[in-house]
């Protein structure tokens, strides 16, 4: 039994070999067909990475986001204070943070290089401001309406602000990015497999003769194929590789302007990835999509080729 | 070893290849099967190599009816026999090692066999010492003795050959037949198809003769002639 094992790993070993000795000869087709995989499997991936890292940055954002509550102009800092400390007893309400009118103005001014121009009006136009913090357990959208419409029933609030409208407009347009990463893996991913089974279909055509002799000294078609499906996979495993290897060399040259881009925002922000778990996948996608296109090429090519006595 | 019974052969084409053509070789027996170009004789080889299946009638080698085998089960039914071809078929960018190893690729050997078996093959027909090389830097006789050594390294009970002195000067063809001779000697069938038995000479063999479709002479050589059943139409 373990003979029959072992035999079977030396014509498999053997199928390999030969197998990447003829990609190998064959040099440029099969440089030509394993730079159309990278290619074709870097822009899901890509997408992958792109959606992963500005997906982390949604929700770092949106945790440090709340309401903010702009009071009526007659109400003085002392009723706003005092508001504040109504609000910080309720339960959904982790922290009120009192902006005064006279705070307001000087961020504006530190901020907005606007001084000259607020220096000619003649009183301060801003209202007293509460930036509330809700508690961690009262962050769904009902119980963020419910806190909002509470607020806006005190008799001194103008308008209550839901900071967290951006956020979800924001995941909004992650979660569309991710449906759009899945039709274009699986639009590439067919893609993949027409790529693989159109080179092995020309590798086969090329190797009639081979194919011909083989079968006629007793050659099953399992074991025509097998050197085949292994080429499929190499070609998708290799081409899987180069993917991975284009998409960190575009990442590692936007990382400069990235890292300027994030400056500018006040942001350490910087570019993640690919990771283990995306690589190996690619991987294994490759794999299987190589094993796929040339097991549809050559399981009917190789079926359909009699051989021919002399 | 080898039987055909009243077998009849029509390519799509139309054209009568064989006409209820019956006869037997057994086993051990070594039968040339003569004829002009076009008689017949490679379709008689393709019929039991199972390249092609009968009209009519019934083929049978080694005891096992061609009719009854399953496209699956052909793989394994061509181990068991021997093909020699005029053009040898080599793979020409495949060293002899490779060429004459592939029959026991296909059937499961192990690498240890595989390179005893391989180098017996390639010392009985006088070419041990050329494994690594090319087809194409062995002259024609060479490559025909690379061919030959394809067909018995699996040691198959049959070996057919279709005009496997085709290509060959008078020298060479007798040393092929006479290989062809010692494989008999250990017990293999053979059966050779020659449009020029004159040239090689019968070697004491009986003869099948066809003529458009039809075997119309077994002669016996001048060993012990086995019964021949000829069908005439």
């Amino acid at each position: 039994m373990s003979g029959r094992i072992a035999n079977w790993g030396v014509r498999h070993g053997h199928a390999c070999v030969s197998t990447i000795g003829h990609l190998a000869r064959h040099g440029l087709a099969s440089v030509l067909t394993v730079l159309a995989i990278g290619v074709a499997l870097s822009l899901p991936l890509a997408l992958q990475v792109l959606v992963d890292n500005v997906g982390g940055l949604g929700g770092e954002l949106s945790d440090s986001v709340g309401l903010s509550v702009y009071l009526k102009p007659q109400v003085s800092e002392a009723a706003a204070r005092q508001l504040a400390a109504t609000l910080r007893a309720r339960r959904d309400v982790a922290r009120v943070t009192v902006i005064s009118a006279a705070a307001g103005l000087t961020l504006l001014r530190q901020q907005s290089g606007l001084g000259a121009a607020l220096d000619a009006l003649s009183g301060n136009p801003l209202p007293n401001v509460l930036e509330i913090h809700p508690a961690a357990t009262a962050t769904s959208p009902s119980q963020l309406e419910t806190l909002r419409a509470a607020l806006a029933a005190n008799a001194g609030v103008d308008t209550v602000q839901l900071d967290r409208d951006w956020a979800l407009r924001f995941n909004a347009i992650v979660a569309l990015a991710r449906e759009l990463l899945v039709v274009s893996a699986a639009l590439l991913a067919a893609g993949v497999i027409a790529i693989i089974s159109n080179t092995v279909r020309l590798e086969i055509q090329g190797r009639t003769a081979e194919i011909e002799v083989t079968k006629l000294v007793g050659g099953s078609n399992a074991f025509v194929r097998r050197p085949f499906l292994y080429a499929g996979v190499a070609y998708g495993a290799v081409g899987a590789l180069l993917a991975c290897a284009i998409v960190t060399g575009v990442r590692l040259a936007l990382a400069g302007a990235v890292a300027d881009l994030a400056a500018a925002y006040g942001s350490h922000f910087a570019l993640q990835g690919p990771g283990l778990r995306e690589v190996s996948l690619l991987i294994g996608s490759g794999v299987v999509l190589g094993w796929l296109g040339a097991l549809l090429t050559a399981g009917r090519q190789i079926a359909r080729l009699a051989p021919q006595a002399g | 070893m080898i039987r055909f019974e009243h077998v009849s052969k029509r390519y799509p084409n139309g054209r009568d290849a064989l006409a209820d053509v019956s006869f037997e070789i057994g086993a051990g027996e070594m039968v040339f099967l003569t004829g002009r170009s076009g008689a017949g004789k490679s379709t008689v080889l393709k019929l039991i190599a199972l390249l092609e299946r009968p009209s009519r009638g019934q083929v049978w080698v080694n005891g096992q009816s061609t009719a009854k085998l399953s496209s699956r089960r052909i793989a394994r039914f061509r181990r068991g026999i021997g093909i020699v071809f005029q053009d040898h078929r080599l793979l020409q960018d495949r060293p002899v090692f490779d060429n004459v190893a592939l029959p026991l690729m296909v059937a499961d050997v192990s690498l240890r066999d595989l390179d005893r078996r391989v180098r017996a093959a390639l010392d009985q027909v006088g070419l041990l010492g050329r494994e690594r090389a090319l087809p194409p830097e062995l002259s024609v006789g060479e490559q025909q003795r690379v061919g030959i050594a394809r067909a018995i390294v699996s040691k198959p009970p049959v070996l057919i050959a279709d005009e496997p002195t085709g290509n060959l000067d008078a020298a060479l063809a007798g040393e092929v037949i006479g290989l062809f001779r010692r494989f008999q000697e250990a017990g293999v069938t053979v059966l050779i198809a020659t449009h020029d038995l004159a040239r090689v000479g019968s070697v004491g063999c009986r003869e099948l003769t066809l003529r458009d479709g039809v075997v119309v002479s077994a002669a016996a050589g001048s060993e012990e002639p086995l019964p021949v059943i000829v069908a005439v139409r």
